[in-house]
C-alpha cells in the first residue's frame, strides 16, 4: 500500500522487513532518522530476535556488524561522509573478509570545512573498497534496493552500500510502497553464510597471507564482483515478480536510443536531469540521460551499448577527483576504449549546493554550441576564487581560506542546523 | 587418575617445595582444581607449531586462558584476535595454530567484533556459545581503546583478556601506553639525561575497567598459572563484560632470558610493580599477598630494557620513584596483608 513516509522511515521499513539479526548504531547527519526508525521497530517488539547496538564510533559500528556477520547473523548499519571515513579501515576489512553486510549511506560532503549536506564525496572515496555500491535515484527504489541488496550481498558473499542522496532523498516525503515482510520473504530467503565462526565446526578466519597468494585472494574479489554484474539484473527481474515494479538493474537508460548527447550522472538528480531532457527534447534536440545504479561493479558493457550511438556524453558528478577531475568519466571512458567521443565532466551539486533546471539548461546550451570545457563546475563563483586567489599572491598569511570566502560573500548563505 | 581426593592439612606450614617454587604439586590436589593443562584431554586451544619466540610469555597466557575458557564452556566458544604477535605467530596461513573457531578482524577493534559476535550469537538463539575477544596491550590500551570501553560501558557478554607485554613487540619493540616509566624501547630509546620512558601518569586499564563497574575485572601473570586459570573459569561463569590482563613477559622487548619468562613474571608481582587482584562490580574483592617481598631491583636487573638504570652510573632518582610505585600498588591492594586472599 503506498504511503507517505520520509525516505529515512521508509529505508528503516525495508530494513527492518529483511529481518536483521544484528543493527550497529551510530548517530550522524543526515543518516540518523534510519536508525531511530529502527531502533523504535526493534524496541517496540516488532523485530524479535533481533539486536540493536548502540555502538561508540562508526569504527566500532562496522566492527560490531563483521563479528555478528561473522557467527551468521544477518548484519545491517548505516553512515554517511566523516562516519564512513571513520570507519574506513573496517570497510576494507568487511569486505576482504567477503561478509554480506547492508549499510545505507546518506551521501553527504566531507570536511574541511565541515558540511552536512548532500554530494557524492563519500562513497566515491569508497569505490575501491571492494565493497558493491547501488545508488538509489528515488525513495521508492532506496527502499527497494536494500531488500535487493541483502540478497546479492548473501549470494556473493560480500557487502553491499545502499547510497542515497542525503536530506535530498533521506527527509524527504515521497509516496512510497515499503517491501512489506510478508513480500520480502518470499524474495529474500534465510542468511545460509558460506562461512561461519561455529563452535561445531572451527576454523580460522582472517590469517595473513603472504606474497604467496594475495594477488589471488584479490582477484578473487574482482570476479566476485564481476559475478555481481550477472546477479544485480537477475535479482532486478525476480524483485520484479514477487513486488511488482522496476528497481535497481545495473543502469537505467532514458530517451537514449536516438540521442546525440548523453548526460550521464548517479542518485537523485536523474529526477531533475528527465526533466530537462523531456523539455530539450521537445524543442527537438536528440538528448537523452543514462543513470547508473550500480557504481561498483561498473556495468562497462551496458554503458558502451548505451553510448554507442551518441556522439558526446557529459558526466554529471556531484564528486571529484582533486587534481585529474571527473571519477564517473573516467570509468565510462574505460567503457569506450577505441570508441571516438567528446565528453566533459561537469561537477555540480558539491556540499548541498542546489542542482536547478536553469543551470543545466545553460550548461546544456553550451554543450550544444560545442563550447563545454573537459571539466567545469556548475555555478562556480569564479570571482569569488579568484578574490581568495588574489589574496594567497599577496603576502604569505592570508588567512583560512573558507572563512575568507564566507566573509567576501556578506553573509552565510545557510547555516547549520 | 586417582578417584579419591587428597585432602590437605589446612595449616600445613610446609609447602610443596618439590618444583623449586611456591606451586603446589598438580597431583596432590582435589581433581576439580587440578590444572587443565595436565589433563591428557587438555583442549590445546593454541596448538604447537606456531611461530612464537622461545620463552614468549603472550603464547603461554594465551593456551592456558584459552584451554581454560573451553573446559569452562564446554568448548561452547568463539574468539576474536587483535593484530598482533599473537595473531601473526599463530596463523601464517595456510597453517593455524588454532583448534577453537577463531576471527582475527583488525589492531583496533577486537573488543567491538566480540560485541558484534555475542549479538548475533543472541540473535540467532545460541547464546550458549561464549565470546573471548583477545589483544597486546598496543591494542587493548591504545588503539582499541575506545571500543574495548563501549563494550565495557554496554556490559556486552565478552570476556577481554589483555596480554600485556609493555610495548608494541610485534612491530619491534615500540612504547605504548602500557610501557613502564625509564623502560627502554625502540621509540623510548636509552639515551640522552632521561634515559627510556618517560614518567607519566601510564594507563593502568585494569582500574579503568574498573571504573565501568564491569562485573569482573582480574589481572594474573604467567608466573601462576593456576591461578590464571582460576580467573578465566570464573570470568565464564559470569555474564557481561569481563576483563582479564595478564603480565606475560617478552624476552625480546624486555631483554630478558627466555628461560627466565617465569621468574620475570614472578619477580613483578614480588615487589609489587604487579599487583594480582580480582574486582567485581567496580570493588576489589582479592588480591593475591606478596610471598617474600623484594625491592624493585631484582626485578628490574633481569631485564636489558631497565639496564640503563644500573650502569655506567646507579641512577637512584629513578629507581625510588620506580619504587615508590611499588609501594603505592602494595598499599592500594593490600599485597602485604596476610589475610588478603
Amino acid at each position: 500500500m503506498p504511503v507517505q513516509i520520509e525516505g529515512s522511515q521508509a529505508v528503516a521499513r525495508a530494513v527492518a522487513a529483511c529481518r536483521p539479526g544484528v543493527i550497529c548504531a551510530y548517530p550522524i547527519s543526515p543518516q540518523t532518522h534510519i536508525v531511530e526508525g529502527l531502533s523504535a521497530l526493534v524496541k517496540s517488539g516488532e523485530l524479535p530476535g533481533c539486536e540493536f547496538v548502540n555502538v561508540e564510533s562508526e569504527f566500532a559500528a562496522m566492527s560490531t556488524a563483521i563479528g555478528a556477520s561473522a557467527v551468521g547473523a544477518r548484519a545491517y548499519t548505516a553512515t554517511a561522509s566523516q562516519g564512513l571515513l571513520f570507519m574506513v579501515e573496517a570497510v576494507y576489512n568487511a569486505s576482504g573478509l567477503g561478509l554480506p553486510i547492508v549499510m545505507t549511506v546518506a551521501n553527504r560532503a566531507i570536511g574541511a570545512p565541515i558540511n552536512i549536506w548532500n554530494d557524492h564525496s563519500d562513497t566515491m572515496s569508497q569505490r575501491d573498497s571492494g565493497w558493491l555500491q547501488l545508488y538509489a535515484e528515488t525513495n521508492q527504489e532506496a527502499a527497494d534496493l536494500h531488500v535487493q541488496a541483502f540478497r546479492i550481498a548473501e549470494q556473493i558473499s560480500l557487502p553491499v552500500m545502499v547510497c542515497m542522496d542525503g536530506f535530498i532523498l533521506t527527509h524527504a516525503m515521497e509516496v512510497v510502497e515499503v517491501p512489506t515482510p510478508e513480500q520480502v520473504a518470499r524474495f529474500l530467503p534465510p542468511f545460509h553464510p558460506r562461512q561461519v565462526v561455529d563452535p561445531d565446526d572451527p576454523v580460522s578466519i582472517g590469517a595473513m597471507v603472504g606474497p604467496e597468494a594475495f594477488t589471488e585472494v584479490r582477484y578473487l574479489a574482482h570476479h566476485r564482483q564481476m559475478e555481481a554484474l550477472e546477479v544485480i539484473p537477475r535479482v532486478a527481474d525476480e524483485f520484479r515478480e514477487v513486488f511488482g515494479r522496476d528497481s535497481g538493474g545495473l543502469v537505467r537508460p532514458y530517451r537514449c536510443d536516438d540521442a546525440e548527447t548523453v548526460v550521464i550522472a548517479l542518485g537523485s538528480v536523474l529526477g531533475t536531469l528527465k526533466d530537462v531532457v523531456d523539455e530539450r527534447r521537445a524543442r527537438g534536440e536528440r538528448i537523452g540521460v543514462l543513470g547508473i545504479t550500480s557504481f561498483r561493479p561498473f556495468p562497462r558493457d551496458q554503458v558502451r551499448d548505451v553510448l554507442w550511438n551518441a556522439s558526446r556524453f557529459i558526466s554529471l558528478e556531484k564528486a571529484f577527483s582533486v587534481g585529474i577531475g571527473g571519477i564517473v568519466s573516467s570509468q565510462v571512458r574505460a567503457s569506450l576504449i577505441g570508441h571516438p567521443i567528446t565528453n566533459s565532466t561537469v561537477v555540480a551539486g558539491l556540499g548541498g549546493r542546489p542542482i536547478t533546471k536553469a543551470s543545466l539548461h545553460a550548461m546544456l546550451d553550451r554543450s550544444a554550441r560545442d563550447e563545454l570545457e573537459y571539466l567545469e563546475f556548475l555555478d562556480l563563483d569564479r570571482a569569488l576564487v579568484q578574490r581568495e586567489i588574489a589574496r594567497t599572491r599577496v603576502g604569505t598569511r592570508s588567512g583560512p581560506a573558507a572563512e575568507n570566502m564566507l566573509r567576501d560573500l556578506g553573509a552565510v548563505r545557510s547555516t547549520p542546523h | 587418575m586417582a578417584d579419591e581426593q587428597t585432602t590437605l592439612p589446612p595449616d600445613d606450614p610446609v609447602r610443596f617445595y618439590q618444583v623449586g617454587s611456591f606451586a603446589v604439586g598438580n597431583r596432590l590436589q582435589p581433581l576439580d582444581l587440578r590444572t587443565v593443562q595436565a589433563a591428557q584431554d587438555r583442549p590445546n586451544a593454541l596448538t604447537c607449531g606456531h611461530r612464537a619466540c622461545q620463552g614468549c610469555g603472550e603464547a603461554l597466557g594465551a593456551r592456558y586462558a584459552l584451554d581454560a575458557a573451553v573446559r569452562a564452556t564446554d568448548g561452547r566458544l568463539v574468539s576474536v584476535n587483535a593484530t598482533g604477535c599473537l595473531e601473526v605467530f599463530s596463523t601464517p596461513f595456510p597453517e593455524t595454530s588454532w583448534r577453537i573457531a577463531w576471527l582475527h578482524s583488525l589492531f583496533g577493534n577486537a573488543p567491538a567484533v566480540a560485541t558484534g559476535m555475542a549479538a548475533g550469537l543472541r540473535a540467532l538463539g545460541k547464546s550458549d556459545v561464549r565470546v573471548v575477544a583477545q589483544g597486546g596491550d598496543g591494542g587493548t590500551v591504545d588503539i582499541g581503546f575506545g571500543c574495548l570501553s563501549g563494550m565495557f560501558e554496554r556490559n556486552d557478554d565478552v570476556l577481554y583478556i589483555c596480554y600485556d607485554n609493555e610495548a608494541y613487540m610485534n612491530t619491534g619493540v615500540q612504547r605504548s601506553g602500557a610501557t613502564p616509566p625509564a623502560a627502554r624501547t625502540q621509540t623510548t630509546q636509552a639515551v640522552g639525561p632521561e634515559p627510556g620512558n618517560v614518567f607519566g601518569q601510564g594507563k593502568d586499564v585494569p582500574r579503568i575497567a574498573m571504573a565501568h563497574e564491569i562485573p569482573y575485572v582480574a589481572t594474573a601473570t604467567v608466573a601462576d598459572l593456576h591461578d590464571l586459570e582460576g580467573k578465566v573459569n570464573t570470568a565464564m561463569g559470569i555474564r557481561g563484560a569481563r576483563y582479564l590482563h595478564i603480565l606475560v613477559p617478552c624476552p625480546l622487548g624486555w631483554g630478558s632470558a627466555s628461560k627466565d619468562t617465569i621468574a620475570v613474571a614472578r619477580a613483578a608481582t614480588q615487589c609489587g610493580l604487579f599487583p594480582v587482584f580480582e574486582a567485581r562490580d567496580g570493588e576489589v574483592v582479592a588480591s593475591t599477598p606478596i610471598r617474600r617481598l623484594t625491592p624493585v631491583d631484582d626485578y628490574l636487573r633481569m631485564q636489558k630494557r631497565f639496564a640503563h638504570l644500573f650502569a655506567p652510573a646507579r641512577r637512584d632518582d629513578v629507581i625510588d620513584r620506580l619504587q615508590a610505585m611499588a609501594d603505592r600498588n602494595i598499599r592500594r591492594y593490600g599485597l602485604l596483608e596476610e589475610a588478603a586472599r
